[in-house]
């Protein structure tokens, strides 16, 4: 029998030990074989550039048709960075099965024969994940500003520069908010397991519960605000922030603690569970 | 060399491994078997780190597996359960692995030759068939090259090939001086490839012993007899331990005594014997013997839930 003939089992010359390098080749080699990842990673593309590019393109064909008063409420940047709000669906889902498709094909056992002390996995999933979206959406957030300018630098009040303050460190920073999401869910994800848990749990601290809690008193309301992940995080990408809001870099302080916290209960459960 | 000490384990207040102590050695194939059910899944968790004990130890050549610094190295499994991402290929699979070990894809690929998946190795896992996932599963536990291997009911879904290949792989990998350990249902499975069996029912050990001692013991425990005056010998024989199962033309089965036993006492009765046989019990039937119990306790738990 030809396959019984060719059983004995060639040795392995030098094995080598596990190392956290070598977990993040590993886990860079796991994201970038799935379609799901190609998918998400070009929809969040394709989306972050398109939609800036189709606001831009709606506002400069109807600004003549605008009022002062609506034209003064207008501002650049927010098309500019439209984009970072819908693609950041698509990089939360991938974040989520980054760890979920892991738990629900059975895969995370194979991960952890290889790995057994566990964490270093969680930390190779975070640093890959987050290095893949950064490298990503850093090119797309400049390239929908720089091609919603292009549509709308005829209208005067609609042109902004990118050297004028706080314009970089805001484009940047949608690239930066989208990278934290994406660890964020993905701490998520490793919490709950599932795919569809960790997504539904995303939507809900991200999307439900923030306009839920109007109806708490106004002052409840805005004492609670600034302080939700999803406020923190939109401020990261905020030109210009209100009293009732934080600064982007305190924006960013918050909401990077909140990612780190998603990920430090993870690690805890990871940890102690079963697989 | 697995070493398994008071081992327990509880799934909230189910026990599914309670108080298990038992070694594997290495040099030869070692077969775990029990009824579905029994703990044998539970219990090569467990030795892998994938389960935390309840109680007790599980340690792969003196140290528990997640120690290792190279874990691939030291032990290679086959779980039971589906363990491969079914988007990825397996190639892709392999080279995931490979990589936390620095182990070069020129061995990846060796082994995609090795366990038959050349051809399908580009292809998504999610659509392989059973004994081509029991395959890719092999490959991906022989990837380190361990000194253990632990291997869950790995003939499940292979092709009659397939099987003869998994035989003649683990019985050559146990007399390079691997451990082998090699979990089973089938007791006819166990017989065609392991030296020594450890036997286990409801979480405990039942049976710790080379397969030729096994069967030894399992047989000869019944002894065929055809007499004219069977029904008198069926009264003498009777006692404690021992039990008689009448068969057509004057012939019982008596279970309990051995054949000198049964002789002897005959003779001292003038009792005229024209067979006396002790009947060969087959592996399949002193497993299903010895787990009898178990399985029907299981089966009345069931109905009774």
């Amino acid at each position: 029998m030809s396959t019984s003939a060719a059983a004995a089992l060639p040795r392995l010359e030098r094995p080598g030990r596990v190392t956290q390098l070598r977990i993040a080749a590993s886990e860079w080699t796991k994201l970038r074989s799935l379609r799901s990842t190609r998918w998400s990673l070009l929809v969040a593309v394709v989306l972050g550039i398109g939609f800036p590019i189709l606001f831009a393109t709606v506002l400069s064909n109807r600004w003549s048709h605008l009022s002062p008063r609506e034209r003064s409420h207008r501002h650049p940047l927010d098309v500019a960075l439209s984009g970072v709000h819908v693609s950041q669906l698509a990089i939360a889902v991938l974040g989520v099965l980054v760890i979920s498709g892991e738990y629900s094909t059975g895969m995370i056992r194979s991960t952890f024969l290889a790995v057994p002390k566990r964490l270093p996995v969680l930390w190779a999933k975070a640093g890959v994940f987050a290095a893949v979206t950064f490298a990503l959406m850093l090119p797309t957030v400049l390239i929908a500003f720089f091609g919603s300018q292009a549509i709308l630098r005829d209208h005067d009040i609609l042109e902004i520069s990118f050297s004028h303050p706080g314009v970089a460190r805001t484009v940047i920073g949608g690239a930066v908010y989208l990278m934290l999401v994406g660890v964020f869910a993905l701490g998520l994800g490793a919490i709950v397991r599932s795919t569809a848990g960790g997504i539904a749990l995303f939507a809900a601290i991200m999307f439900v519960i923030p306009p839920l809690l109007n109806i708490l008193p106004s002052d409840w309301y805005d004492a609670i605000n600034p302080y939700l992940p999803s406020t923190a995080g939109d401020a990261i990408f905020s030109l210009t922030h209100g009293l009732d809001t934080l600064s982007p870099w305190s924006g960013f302080a918050l909401f990077a603690g909140y990612t780190a916290l998603s990920l430090a209960v993870a690690a805890v459960l990871l940890v102690r569970r079963d697989t | 060399m697995i070493e398994v000490a008071g081992l327990t384990k509880d799934y909230g207040s189910k026990r599914a491994v309670d108080d298990l102590t038992f070694t594997v050695r290495p040099g030869v194939v070692t077969g775990f078997l029990g009824p579905n059910g029994s703990g044998k899944s539970t219990t090569m968790r467990v030795i892998l780190g994938l389960d935390a004990p309840t109680a007790g130890t599980a340690t792969v050549d003196g140290k528990r597996y997640r120690e290792y610094p190279a874990p691939l190295h030291e032990a290679g499994a086959l779980l039971e359960a589906r363990s491969v991402h079914t988007g990825r290929s397996a190639y892709h699979h392999l080279l995931a692995l490979a990589q936390t070990h620095g182990i070069p894809k020129r061995r990846v690929e060796e082994l995609i030759d090795l366990v038959g998946l050349h051809d399908v190795a580009r292809k998504r896992a999610g659509s392989f068939s059973l004994g081509m996932g029991q395959r890719l599963g092999i490959a991906a536990a022989l990837l380190g090259d361990p000194a253990v291997l632990l291997l869950d009911e790995p003939v499940n879904g292979l092709d009659p090939e397939g099987i003869q290949w998994i035989r003649h792989l683990l019985r050559g990998l146990a007399a390079e001086g691997r451990t082998v350990f090699v979990s089973s249902h089938l007791m006819s499975e166990m017989s065609l490839t392991a030296d020594h069996l450890i036997v286990i029912g409801r979480g405990r050990l039942i049976a710790d012993m080379a397969v030729d001692e096994f069967v030894r013991q399992a047989s000869g425990k019944v002894v065929r007899v055809r007499s004219p005056q069977a029904a008198r010998l069926a009264e003498l024989v009777a006692g404690p331990g021992v039990s008689v199962k009448p068969e057509a033309g004057g012939v019982i089965e008596i279970a309990g005594l051995s054949a000198e036993q049964v002789g002897e006492l005959a003779g001292e009765h003038r009792i005229v014997l024209h067979e006396l046989t002790p009947v060969q019990v087959s592996l399949e039937e002193a497993f299903m013997d010895l787990t009898r119990d178990v399985v029907e306790f299981k089966a009345a738990e069931v109905a009774a839930a």
